[in-house]
């Protein structure tokens, strides 16, 4: 178990810089997502991590040692590929006990903590099976079992849910959390899915065009994002913005309601909007709106209960209103949040 | 058919020769199927009938039988049983070094490098080259006044009077028993390297690529990846490929008839040389026939091996 550090990483392919100076310090122990859009380079961060890639600029420490020059054997990080790249001609068993092999761990001990690490993820039937003759989900778990056998000090996820069906995935999921709260090893996972990063991430990291954007709980992330790139990447649907004079507005879906009373000084952003379309979505509701007119219309998005969206009329122009606490405001020339903003 | 679908389609919409699966697949099978016949199957059954008559390449007609009785003078002779361990030496001195080189050319070909290109090309161009050239070249090169080999030899003071291969100035590599069986199987790993190569690299870029970073996240060293990962996973394909160069060199005849002629004596006689001399040279076409007849069953079983482990590594 360690402490994991990125000072200043960079990573160039020709001209291209894939990962552009990302500084990062996890905690020992620490369920650190890394999320982003596809190419925004954190798997590019994540190779370099495991050592599969040298940076170009930058240290990468774990456990406090410099290891940005060593070969991934010496590094003893354990990295779950998202095709699991299971050994398509050794079985289950020695598929888990490879890692073991390759450091001339006697047999009996080998044996015994294969054992082990199937055990813990419920695979012991499995282990005579060729992984070509197992599913997408006892594939996940036999390269968690590879990943765990060595005792590693630091945990490598590349998208390791990506590939299992949606029902799957929910239970992997918490299975995966559990993993690692069982074993308390430091991992770095890296996703595209939000749902994911906030669902097990002590902290997540978002990253775009090759740099950190902000790191922080899945809950300051959420409720403080740090520009506009974060308010709009994070949520489903995400974040609505909206132009005015000087600055960026935003406030979340969840918090757009019908407007009630005359509206005093409450500070509450008041708007008045063309309901577009309304759309039942189970739980909730969705209500598609459009504010202001000519050039300058917004679209945007509010999530209501039944009994609210009673009051709305597709076609006809109702006034929604955002408490005052609920919104965010950012700086229109270079997205960053801003403190309050007077209204 | 449907009537429906006739009219979506307009003009010729009966079902014709081609929709009916076991007519057209016939059909297309048919030339292959003769050709398996007429040259093979026909030249075997011949072979056999021969092998079982006296005639001569004087007399070829099928008349007289004589039993087993070409097979036991086969067997008696002792050009036969030179025969018979040269070629199981010569196959078997092929294959190890063809496939280790096949292996660790591809290897090198399925990473990126400078000049790698110039490999391919040097790699592939015995493949090209006219069998004729190839022949005259590799005369050339262990000819026994003439060869640039000796000549390359001496100059490092490795041949000639008061030297370790001395004290003679030539090797004389087709004229002594064990240089000439090694220039034979240099000369088979030459021209069979290419092919073996080609096929061994298609295998090889085939095992995902993410498989080999995992073993390098897992630990592994070079020449664990390679005897772990990498040789295992190319198990069918080097099956394949080592079924091809043994059917090749097994039944060869030509090298041989070019280099050594078998000599000297007959201590570099192969099986199919030896059926060509004792059949066509010496006339004698039932006893050349029964010595050819010898190889089938070694081939055969060694077809049937290397199929079977191929299909049941595929079955798992």
């Amino acid at each position: 178990m360690a402490t994991l550090e990125l000072r200043r990483i960079e990573k160039h392919y020709g001209g291209v810089h894939a990962v552009d100076g990302i500084d990062l310090q996890i905690a020992d122990g620490e369920f650190l997502a890394i999320l982003g859009p596809s190419g925004c380079g954190k798997s590019t961060t994540m190779r370099m991590i495991a050592g599969l890639e040298p940076p170009t600029h930058g240290d990468i420490l774990i456990g406090g040692e410099v290891v940005t020059h060593l070969p991934p054997r010496l590094r003893n990080v354990s990295m779950v590929f998202q095709s699991y790249a299971l050994y398509p001609h050794m079985s289950v068993a020695e598929n888990i006990a490879f890692p073991l092999r390759v450091r001339h761990v006697a047999r009996a001990a080998r044996e015994q903590k294969v054992a082990w690490a199937a055990g813990l993820m419920g695979i012991e039937k499995l282990l005579q099976r060729r992984p070509a003759r197992l599913s997408g989900g006892e594939k996940q778990k036999v390269a968690l079992a590879r990943a765990l056998v060595r005792d590693p000090t630091l945990f490598v996820f590349d998208e390791p849910l990506s590939s299992l069906d949606a029902k799957v995935r929910a239970m992997a999921r918490s299975e995966l959390r559990l993993l690692h709260d069982r074993t308390g090893i430091t991992t770095v996972y890296v996703t595209h899915d939000q749902i994911e990063a906030l669902g097990m991430g002590d902290r997540i990291a978002i990253m775009e065009a090759g740099r950190v954007r902000q790191v922080g709980t899945p809950q300051e992330l959420y409720a403080h994002p740090a520009d506009t790139f974060v308010a709009s990447f994070l949520g489903t649907p995400p974040m609505n913005l909206m132009e005015r004079e000087d600055h960026i507005v935003g406030f979340r879906p969840e918090f757009v309601h019908v407007a009630t009373g005359a509206g005093g000084d409450d500070g509450a952003l008041r708007i008045p909007a063309k309901i577009f379309e309304l759309e039942f979505l189970g739980a909730d509701w969705q209500v598609y709106a459009h504010v202001g007119d000519g050039d300058d219309t917004h679209r945007i998005l509010a999530r209501m209960d039944a009994d609210e969206v009673k009051q709305l009329r597709v076609g006809e122009t109702a006034e929604l209103a955002v408490r005052r606490d609920h919104l965010r405001y950012f700086d229109k020339a270079t997205g960053r949040r801003i403190e309050h903003v007077g209204v | 058919m449907s009537a429906s679908e006739t009219t979506v389609g307009g003009g010729r919409a009966r079902p014709g020769a081609g929709d009916r699966g076991g007519l057209l697949g016939g059909l297309m099978l048919a030339p292959a199927i003769v050709y398996i016949i007429a040259l093979v199957g026909v030249p075997f059954v011949l072979a056999i009938a021969l092998s079982v008559s006296n005639a001569t390449v004087g007399a070829p007609g099928i008349h007289g039988f004589v039993g087993l009785a070409n097979f036991a003078s086969a067997l008696h002779n002792a050009a036969f049983g030179f025969a018979l361990r040269n070629s199981i030496i010569v196959t078997l001195a092929t294959l190890i070094v063809t496939i280790v080189l096949a292996v660790g050319e591809s290897e090198l070909l399925a990473h990126h490098f400078r000049g790698k290109w110039i490999w391919q090309i040097l790699i592939i161009l015995p493949w090209a080259m006219p069998v004729s050239l190839a022949a005259v070249n590799w005369l050339w090169l262990l000819d026994s006044q003439f060869s640039p080999v000796d000549w390359i030899l001496r100059q490092v003071h490795l041949l000639g009077p008061g030297t370790l291969w001395g004290p003679a100035n030539h090797m004389y590599y087709y004229g002594r028993e064990w240089l000439g069986l090694g220039s034979i199987t240099a000369i088979n790993v030459w021209r069979l390297l290419p092919l073996a190569t080609i096929i061994v690299l298609a295998g090889r870029t085939s095992i995902p690529h993410d498989i080999y970073e995992q073993a390098q996240v897992d630990g592994a060293g070079f020449f664990r990846v390679l005897l772990r990962i990498t040789v295992p996973a190319l198990g069918p394909i080097l099956i394949v490929v080592t079924m091809f160069t043994a059917l090749m060199v097994f039944g060869d005849m030509t090298l041989v008839a070019i280099t050594t002629h078998g000599g000297p004596g007959y201590t570099t006689q192969l099986l199919p040389y030896w059926a060509f001399v004792q059949g066509i040279e010496g006339g004698a076409l039932s006893q050349g026939a029964a010595v050819a007849l010898f190889m089938f069953p070694i081939l055969l079983a060694a077809a049937i091996f290397a199929l079977r482990l191929a299909f049941r590594s595929a079955n798992q």
